[in-house]
């Protein structure tokens, strides 16, 4: 049998699952209440997400798959699928209910997972889901695992390259950036894939993108949509208590050699004392 | 003359004529194919002025020495103009000739022709000797074309004499003054032909010569680069008034294509200047990217725009705007009628190109439109952009440095904000001003200064926005636009009437592109302000001198954009006591320090840098000090010094902190 290339794309869906977070940079920590002051600080699209965005649009450049954006949050995180969408991103999905929000990694994972699922009933099978490594706001880089094991995916975290997909025995194989080594593995499709950063680098939306994006529907998803059980959502499905924030106490630093007088004998100082903690090696 | 060949040279002429107008119609129609430009409305009057002093007064032309060989080429053309006028008519009616204004004129018609065909002649062989001797490399002295020309010049000149020669050995100049024809010309052809039959043949041949040469000169002219005898002086009549050819803003509408990827993509005004090009090669004498050996060459852009219009144009006239075009961009460097983009990411819209132009092409917006293109349409730009147009678009900063954090260098300098009440000068600051080291301390002394004149000023603090000179440049136009008008509204939510800018950048995009979008308030420089505080007294200097031998460098958005020259050195002579030492390359030749354009955020390879060609030059003076107006000539010049291991012999400052160190003693 020959497979038709037209009438059914090998590759079919690839949903990217990404977060509007604040600008982390521009966030500071009420001295009093230890709360994060959010009042004023703008939003963006969490910085590993974008990479996301990235990988899947090339996975469409190359087999012709469709890309949805996946993301749950407040109404005005629109403007992160917007960004999406303005980079080639085909449909947009936003997950936003009252009911949904403070919701910790489980009741988020819940949620998405369960929404992926609707995804494959209203617009066919799913292959890949790709997640950024981690936001920027949590950083507890869960969301994307709980996904993959509640959907039974196979789990691929801290990916920095795709190394290759095979459609027709339908596995794909990565590269893992771990401390200190990287593994290459092959899995079952479908599959989760969270990325590293150093996977590629976005390219940037042209102007008929950003408009036909400022045009485009996004789907609205709310729970009389989804009808999840209310007892798993929001803060009732979330068992995680924030009891206190606070910025870790820093160690005192230490100034190594003369930099005004010196500049390269602080250097080689710095890149000795570098090597000597292992944080940075030379060659491969 | 018999009968016959009046009607020969009826015939040629006619087939002549016709055909040099299709020609030249077929060049209009050319042009016609560009967008519109609005640029003639009005000011007629001193347009035509403009091109009398331009084109025929050749004041740009005559700028550098050699342009008066051309000075004297193109006012000898002139004069023999009205000779190859007459040589037309009485080619047609014997009897047609200047003779009928009377003796005198005609003697004096007759002298000025013998002359000027002598001196063209001359000037002709210099040209010969400078293409085929001197070779300059700023122009493509083994050009056919160039030599092809000169001949047909020379060939015509020499005709011209070998038909009146022919007359004066057969003792037939009655009434005319040809002294070099009588004396020299005439003789010779005695001496070789005779006064019979063989003489009147050969003095026929020459006519015929002359008559061809003619001819055949005005139906090359559109095919050739020679065309500017067509289009320079129009391009004069048409030259932009502002120096600053800011670019019109874009109409955004789904669907549509922005910037320029094709040739029609152009203004008309546009592929004028593309066929008033006759390749002097100024333009690339002058270009900091072509002096440091980057692929951009500003003559070659220009001369591939009209290849490519002249290869695509009909196909586009016909309505073929896609099969087997040549492409206008491309990423090779090397094509003819292609520009490269490596060339057009190259430029730092110093604007050096078209201040020395002769006929007012204007490079720098099509280089700009062309960016637009890559930029908009296909998010093609060099990779290092990415987090330059990300950090601008998202944080407001060249840097993505937190908006929160925009009003920190201000700390402690009891600085109003405009939100705490009206004052009469809005202290925009700038991203440099706020966020860099170095330039903080610069916009520090701008207020210490501000200050001790007691000047009612207000900075925005952390409500203020940058304001997109680099996005424009590098033709990310739809960001800018959206900066643009929001610091438009911003200026307005304040009533802010006058601005004191200390970055040349935003001072010449707030006060010359931000027209476009509704402002109209009074942008003022730092150098001119302190000028003015100095000049009524409000700002008394004192104390010591520490500068040392002061050495100038003009900032191409003060300078040539904007005509500040003497602001800045009459504050260093105030300031010093003595005027400021000189570049060679000074006032609108001056050398970019290699930042604007958006080369500020882009890679540059070590060996071809242009803050080094600059500062060599700069360190070549034995200066104490450096002076700059701008904070990019700042960061280039430090990081410049110290990569030339001068910087512990040579200071680096604004004259803001000139000014600054003469109140504090």
């Amino acid at each position: 049998m020959t497979p038709s290339a037209t009438s059914r794309p090998k590759l079919n869906r690839v949903v990217i699952s990404v977060k509007q977070v604040p600008d982390t940079t521009q966030v500071k920590v009420d001295p009093v209440t230890g709360t994060l002051i959010r009042e004023g600080v703008p939003f963006i699209i969490n910085p590993f997400d974008i990479h996301c965005v990235e990988e899947a649009l090339r996975l469409k450049d190359q087999f012709g798959c469709k890309v949805t954006a996946l993301t749950m949050g407040p109404p005005n995180a629109v403007a992160t699928l917007r960004k999406c969408l303005a980079l080639g991103v085909d449909d947009a999905i936003l997950i936003s209910d009252r009911v949904f929000g403070g919701a910790d990694t489980l009741a988020t994972s819940f949620v998405l997972s369960e929404a992926v699922r609707r995804i494959e009933a209203e617009y066919g099978r799913v292959d890949l889901i790709i997640c950024g490594k981690q936001t920027i706001d949590g950083d507890t880089a869960q969301v994307g695992p709980g996904m993959a094991v509640r959907l039974r995916y196979s789990q691929l975290t801290l990916v920095d390259q795709i190394v290759s997909l095979d459609v027709e025995q339908r596995t794909i194989r990565v590269r893992r950036k771990l401390e200190g080594r990287k593994e290459l593995v092959e899995a079952k499709l479908p599959a989760l894939l969270t990325l590293v950063r150093e996977i590629n680098q976005p390219r940037y939306p042209t102007v008929q993108g950003r408009l036909a994006a400022e045009e485009a529907r996004i789907e609205l998803w709310d729970n009389s949509f989804l009808k999840l059980p209310i007892e798993k959502l929001g803060l009732k499905g979330s068992p995680t208590n924030v009891k206190k924030i606070f910025a870790p106490e820093r160690a005192v630093g230490e100034i190594l050699g003369d930099g005004e007088k010196d500049p390269e004998g602080a250097v080689q100082l710095l890149i000795k004392r570098l090597i000597e903690k292992d944080l940075i090696s030379f060659g491969a | 003359m018999t009968h016959v060949e009046n009607i020969c040279f009826a015939i040629v002429l006619t087939v002549a004529v016709i055909t040099f107008l299709l020609s030249a119609w077929h060049l209009v129609r050319l042009i016609r194919l560009g967008k519109p430009d609005t640029r003639l409305r009005g000011e007629l009057s001193r347009r035509f002025f403009t091109m009398i002093e331009f084109a025929f007064g050749q004041k740009r032309v005559v700028a550098e020495r050699f342009g008066w060989n051309h000075f004297l080429l193109f006012w000898g053309f002139i004069i023999l103009f009205l000779a190859n006028a007459e040589f037309v008519l009485s080619g047609l009616f014997a009897s047609l000739s200047w003779k009928l204004l009377g003796g005198f004129v005609y003697a004096l018609l007759t002298l000025a022709f013998d002359l000027m065909s002598l001196l063209v002649l001359g000037c002709v062989a210099v040209a010969y000797y400078r293409r085929l001797v001197l070779k300059p490399d700023y122009i493509e002295y083994n050009s056919r074309d160039g030599y092809f020309v000169l001949g047909l010049v020379g060939g015509l000149m020499i005709a011209f004499f070998g038909m009146h020669g022919a007359e004066a050995a057969a003792g037939k100049l009655d009434g005319a003054w040809m002294p070099f024809t009588r004396a020299v010309v005439g003789p010779i052809m005695g001496a070789i032909f005779g006064h019979g039959a063989a003489l009147h043949t050969v003095g026929r041949i020459f006519w015929w010569l002359h008559a061809f040469i003619f001819l055949f000169f005005l139906n090359y002219l559109p095919y050739s680069k020679h065309m500017h005898i067509l289009t320079a002086i129009p391009n004069c009549y048409c030259r932009s008034f502002d120096f600053v050819t800011t670019v019109p803003p874009e109409q955004y509408v789904t669907g549509k294509q922005y910037g320029a990827s094709m040739i029609d993509d152009f203004s008309w005004k546009d592929l004028l200047d593309f066929s008033a090009c006759t390749e002097c090669g100024r333009c690339n004498k002058n270009c900091p990217a072509t002096n440091t050996g980057k692929p951009l060459n500003p003559r070659l852009v220009i001369h591939d725009g009209k290849v490519n219009l002249l290869t695509n144009g009909d196909k586009i006239r016909y309505g073929n705007r896609t099969d087997g075009l040549l492409p206008l961009i491309g990423e090779s460097e090397e094509v003819a009628g292609m520009v490269g983009e490596k060339s057009i990411w190259s430029c730092t819209t110093c604007g050096a190109c078209m201040a020395v132009c002769p006929v007012f092409i204007e490079h720098v917006p099509k280089i700009v439109k062309m960016r637009r293109h890559l930029v908009q349409n296909l998010a093609k730009f060099p990779p290092e952009l990415n987090v330059f147009f990300e950090a601008t678009e998202q944080r407001s900063n060249p840097w993505g440095i937190a908006p929160s954090d925009r009003a920190k260098w201000a700390k402690g300098l009891d600085v109003p904000l405009l939100s705490e009440g009206p004052v009469d000068y809005l202290f925009y600051v700038g991203c440099a001003g706020a966020f860099d080291a170095r330039n903080k301390k610069v916009a520090t002394s701008v207020v210490h200064a501000l200050k001790a004149a007691g000047v009612s000023f207000g900075i925005l603090g952390t409500e203020e926005k940058c304001c997109g000179d680099s996005m424009r440049r590098l033709g990310n136009e739809f960001v800018f636009e959206k900066m643009a008008k929001e610091n438009v509204e911003l200026f307005k939510k304040y009533n802010v009437t006058k601005i004191i800018a200390y970055c040349p950048h935003c001072y010449s995009t707030l006060k010359n592109d931000y027209k476009q979008f509704g402002l109209n308030v009074q942008v003022i420089h730092h150098t001119e302000f302190l000028l003015d505080l100095l000049r009524q007294g409000k700002l008394k200097l004192t104390g010591q001198d520490g500068f040392g031998r002061v050495l100038i460098h003009d900032s191409c958005y003060l300078g040539r954009y904007n005509g500040i020259y003497e602001q800045p050195r009459e504050i260093i002579a105030r300031a010093t006591g003595s005027k400021p030492l000189e570049m060679d390359r000074r006032l609108d030749k001056s050398f970019c320090c290699g930042a604007g354009g958006g080369r500020m955020w882009m890679e540059e390879e070590p060996e071809h840098r242009v803050n080094i060609n600059r500062v060599r030059e700069a360190l070549s003076k034995k200066p104490d000090t450096i002076a700059v107006a701008c904070p990019y000539c700042m960061t280039m010049y430090e990081d410049g010094v110290k990569d030339e291991k001068a910087a512990d012999k040579v200071k680096i400052v604004d004259i803001a902190e000139i000014v600054a160190a003469r109140l504090q003693a």
